[in-house]
C-alpha cells in the first residue's frame, strides 16, 4: 500500500507535518520534528528513485482521476534524481539549521521558521513530482512564497534582508505571473494542462500563440531560476538569509526551477517546435555572458557570501549551456552539474554560515588567517572552493569534464572549440574569487588571536558531509553520469527522439 | 480591421492592464505603489482566464442534465437551472409551486443580470466580422439554454476549468500581497521609509561604515 503510493508521499509528508511543527515548542523539538520528516522524504525519494531506475516512469492520479482530466503526478529518472537531491539537502541543513538559527532568529520564531522550510521544501518536491503544468505554478508559488519569509527572517543579523526578500518578492511574481499568462496561452491552443497532453495536442503546431506561450514560459521560468540578465534578486536574497536558508536555497531552489525548464522545453514543447533553436541560441549566448559577467562581479566583491552568491549565477551558466547544446549528453551533463553544484554549494555555504556562528560576520577582513583558528571549516571550505574551480578529484571536474565533452559533440552556430575554451577561461576566473579567499584564510595573519566560539557538532557534521560528499563524487561519479545520462535520455524521448543522434 | 480590433476588446484591455501594471512596478520608487502595480498586474491576467473560458452563447457551467425531463415544455423549465446559486432543485420546485409571484420575481432578476452580462462577455469568440450589433441583437445565454432544454438539443456551457484555475490564481495573489505588504511594514519598522531611493542611500551607507571597521 505505501509502495503504490510512493510517488505522492515525498511531497505530502513535509506539507502535512508543517502545520503541525508550527504546534510545536519554539526549541530543539520543532527542528528535529522536521529533521525526522525530511530524512523520511529522503527514504521515499530514494526508494522512488530506486524503483523508477528499475521499473520506468511512475504516474500516479490523485483522487484516482485518470490522466488527461484528473491532476496526476508523473515522475522519470530525471524527476526522481531531483527529488532525492532536494530531500537529501533538506535532510543536510535541518540539523545543521537547528544549531545556526538558535543565533540568527529571534527566539519566538523558531518553530515557525522550520514550519515555513517544510512548506518551502513541499513546494520544490511538488514541482518535481507533477506532471501537471498549472500545477507546476501552485507548487513553484508555495515553495516561492515560504522562501520570501526565510530570507526576510535574516533581518534580525541584518535588515537589509527585508530589502532583498521584497526584491525577490516582486521578480519572483513577475516570474511567476509571466509563467502563468504563458500557461494560459497554451490552454487556448490545446485545451488541456496534462504535459504530456499538451505535448500531444501540440504536435505540428507552430503558430504565434504558441510561440507568445512559449516566449512566456521560458522567460518566466528564466525569472525563477536567475539567468544572467534577470539575475538580480539572487545575489543579495542569498547573501542576506539566514545560513541554513542559503545553504538550501542555492543547492535546491535554482536547481529545481532548472528541472522545470527542462520539463517545459523537452517534455511539454519537444522538439517538433521549431521555435526552440532560437531558445537554445539564447540559452547559449546567455549561459556564456553570464558565465564571466558573475564570475568577473565574485571576484570584486567584499563580502564571502555575496561572492559565492554570484559564483552560483555563473555555475548556472554551465548548466544552460548545458541545456542548450539540446543532446542527450548536453542535457545529461546539465543533470550532472546540478547534483554536483548543489553539493559543493551547500558544503560551501555552510562553511560560511559556521564561520558566522563563530565570528559574527561574512566580509573577507573576518577570513583573515582562520586556516589556525577553524582548521575544519577551513578544509572544508577549500574542498568545496576547489570543486567550484574544477580541480580533478573533486565533483566539479568531473562535471566541467562532462560538459566539454557533450560540446564536443554537439552542433553548434559557433565553433565548439570556442565555447570549450570558454568554459575553461571561466573557470580560470573561479580560481581568482576562490583563491582570494583561499590567500585570506590560509595566508594572512589574523588580526587577533582571540579565541572564536566552538562551533557546535549539528554544523560541523552536515558540513563534513557534504565536503566528503563532494570528494566522494569527484572519485567514484561513474554512476552518476550513468544515471543523469538515462534520465536526459527518458527527458528527451518524449520530445520525437531528435536527441539520441548523437 | 476595425472589427477585428473591437471584437477582441477584452484582450486590449488585458494588455492595457498588464502593461500599466509592469510599468508602475518599474517606475515607482514607494514600496506599496509598487505592490500596487504588482497586483494591477496579476489581475490583467484573472481577466485574461477568465475571457478565455467564457464560450459565446455559452451558459454558466452548472450542469442542466437531468431537469429537462421533468422541465420540459413548461415555461420556467430553463429558468429554473438558470437560478444556479446551489440550492438544491426540490426546494426551488416547491417554493415556485406555492408561490407563483415568486416565480416572476426570480425571472426578472435573472433576466436582468443577464442583459448585463451576455454583450460584453459574449463577444470575444464571435466569428470575425460579427460584431457588436450581432452580439447585442443575440439572445441573452440564459435564453439560449432554456430553448437548447425546450427543444433537447445540447446545451452550450463556458468552460470552467480557466475559472478555476484563476481561483487558485487570486489565492495565490492575495497570498503575495499580503506577504509583500507584511514585508513592506518590516521594511517601515527597521528603516523608517518606505522609499526606494532613501532605502538604497541607507544600504549604501551601511555598507561604507562596515568596510570602515
Amino acid at each position: 500500500m505505501l509502495l503504490d503510493d510512493l510517488p505522492v508521499l515525498p511531497v505530502i509528508l513535509p506539507l502535512i507535518a508543517a502545520p503541525v511543527c508550527l504546534l510545536l515548542p519554539n526549541n530543539k523539538l520543532s527542528g528535529s520534528f522536521a529533521t525526522v520528516v525530511a530524512w523520511g522524504a529522503f527514504i521515499l525519494s530514494v526508494m522512488l528513485l530506486q524503483q523508477i531506475a528499475t521499473g520506468g516512469a511512475a504516474e500516479y492520479a490523485l483522487g484516482g482521476w485518470a490522466s488527461p482530466l484528473g491532476i496526476v503526478y508523473r515522475i522519470d529518472l530525471a524527476g526522481a534524481i531531483v527529488m532525492s537531491l532536494v530531500s537529501l539537502m533538506a535532510a543536510v541543513t535541518l540539523p545543521y539549521a537547528i544549531e545556526s538559527i538558535r543565533a540568527e532568529i529571534n527566539g519566538y520564531q523558531i518553530s515557525a521558521f522550520f514550519a515555513m522550510f517544510l512548506i518551502c521544501f513541499a513546494g520544490l518536491m511538488g514541482v518535481v513530482a507533477t506532471g501537471d503544468a498549472f500545477n507546476v505554478f501552485v507548487f513553484l508559488e508555495i515553495s516561492s512564497l515560504s522562501t520570501y519569509t526565510l530570507v526576510a527572517l535574516g533581518a534580525k543579523r541584518d535588515r537589509r534582508a527585508l530589502t532583498a526578500a521584497f526584491t525577490y518578492l516582486v521578480l519572483g511574481t513577475i516570474g511567476a505571473t509571466f509563467f502563468v499568462i504563458g500557461l494560459g496561452l497554451l490552454y487556448q491552443v490545446t485545451g488541456t494542462l496534462n504535459m504530456l497532453d499538451i505535448n500531444e495536442q501540440m504536435q505540428g503546431q507552430d503558430n504565434k500563440v504558441v510561440r507568445a506561450g512559449y516566449a512566456f514560459i521560458v522567460t518566466g521560468i528564466a525569472l525563477k531560476l536567475a539567468m544572467f540578465p534577470l539575475h538580480r534578486w539572487l545575489p543579495d536574497a542569498y547573501t542576506y538569509a539566514p545560513s541554513a536558508v542559503t545553504a538550501f536555497l542555492a543547492s535546491t531552489s535554482t536547481k529545481v526551477a532548472i528541472y522545470a525548464m527542462l520539463r517545459f522545453l523537452f517534455t511539454v514543447f519537444g522538439f517538433s517546435f521549431g521555435f526552440a533553436d532560437v531558445a537554445f541560441t539564447f540559452f547559449l549566448i546567455l549561459g556564456l555572458i553570464g558565465m564571466f559577467y558573475a564570475s568577473t562581479v565574485a571576484i570584486f566583491r567584499e563580502d564571502v557570501k555575496m561572492i559565492l552568491a554570484y559564483s552560483s549565477v555563473a555555475q548556472i551558466g554551465y548548466m544552460l549551456l548545458g541545456i542548450s547544446f539540446a543532446t542527450v549528453d548536453g542535457v545529461g551533463a546539465a543533470l550532472v552539474h546540478v547534483v554536483q553544484h548543489a553539493v559543493m554549494k551547500s558544503a560551501l555555504f555552510m562553511a560560511v554560515g559556521a564561520v558566522f556562528f563563530a565570528v559574527g560576520s561574512h566580509r573577507l577582513s573576518a577570513y583573515k588567517g582562520l586556516a589556525k583558528k577553524m582548521p575544519i571549516t577551513t578544509a572544508a571550505f577549500l574542498i568545496g572552493g576547489l570543486s567550484l574551480i574544477g580541480v580533478p578529484l573533486t565533483g566539479g571536474f568531473i562535471s566541467k569534464w562532462v560538459l566539454i565533452q557533450a560540446a564536443f559533440g554537439s552542433v553548434q552556430p559557433v565553433p565548439t572549440l570556442l565555447i570549450v575554451l570558454m568554459i575553461v577561461a571561466s573557470s580560470l576566473l573561479a580560481v581568482a574569487y576562490v583563491g582570494r579567499i583561499a590567500w585570506t584564510m590560509l595566508l594572512e595573519d589574523p588580526d587577533n588571536n582571540a579565541p572564536v566560539k566552538a562551533v557546535p557538532l549539528g554544523m560541523t557534521i552536515p558540513m563534513l558531509l557534504m565536503a566528503g560528499l563532494t570528494l566522494y563524487l569527484g572519485i567514484d561519479a561513474g554512476g552518476l553520469i550513468e544515471l543523469c545520462r538515462a534520465a536526459a535520455e527518458s527527458l528527451l524521448g518524449t520530445g520525437l527522439g531528435f536527441g539520441s543522434a548523437s | 480591421m476595425i472589427e477585428f480590433i473591437l471584437a477582441r476588446y477584452n484582450y486590449w484591455i488585458v494588455i492595457a492592464l498588464m502593461m500599466t501594471g509592469l510599468y508602475i512596478v518599474f517606475s515607482r520608487g514607494n514600496l506599496v505603489k509598487t505592490l500596487i502595480g504588482l497586483n494591477l498586474f496579476q489581475t490583467s491576467v484573472f481577466i485574461f482566464y477568465i475571457t478565455m473560458g467564457k464560450v459565446f452563447g455559452g451558459t454558466a457551467p452548472i450542469l442542466l442534465g437531468g431537469h429537462a425531463e421533468e422541465g420540459h415544455g413548461e415555461e420556467h423549465g430553463g429558468d429554473h437551472a438558470e437560478s444556479t446559486h446551489g440550492t438544491a432543485y426540490g426546494e426551488h420546485e416547491d417554493s415556485y409551486a406555492s408561490d407563483p409571484l415568486h416565480e416572476g420575481g426570480a425571472v426578472n432578476t435573472i433576466e436582468e443580470t443577464h442583459a448585463e452580462l451576455s454583450p460584453g462577455e459574449s463577444l470575444h469568440t464571435a466569428p470575425e466580422g460579427a460584431v457588436n450589433e450581432l452580439a447585442r441583437a443575440e439572445t441573452p445565454a440564459g435564453d439560449v439554454a432554456k430553448a437548447a432544454l425546450d427543444h433537447g438539443t445540447e446545451i452550450l456551457y463556458s468552460n470552467p476549468l480557466p475559472h478555476v484555475l484563476i481561483l487558485t490564481a487570486i489565492v495565490v495573489g492575495v497570498a503575495t500581497t499580503a506577504v509583500g505588504l507584511s514585508l513592506a511594514v518590516r521594511i517601515r519598522e527597521a528603516y523608517g521609509t518606505v522609499e526606494e531611493d532613501r532605502l538604497e542611500a541607507i544600504d549604501n551607507q551601511d555598507d561604507r561604515a562596515e568596510v570602515l571597521v
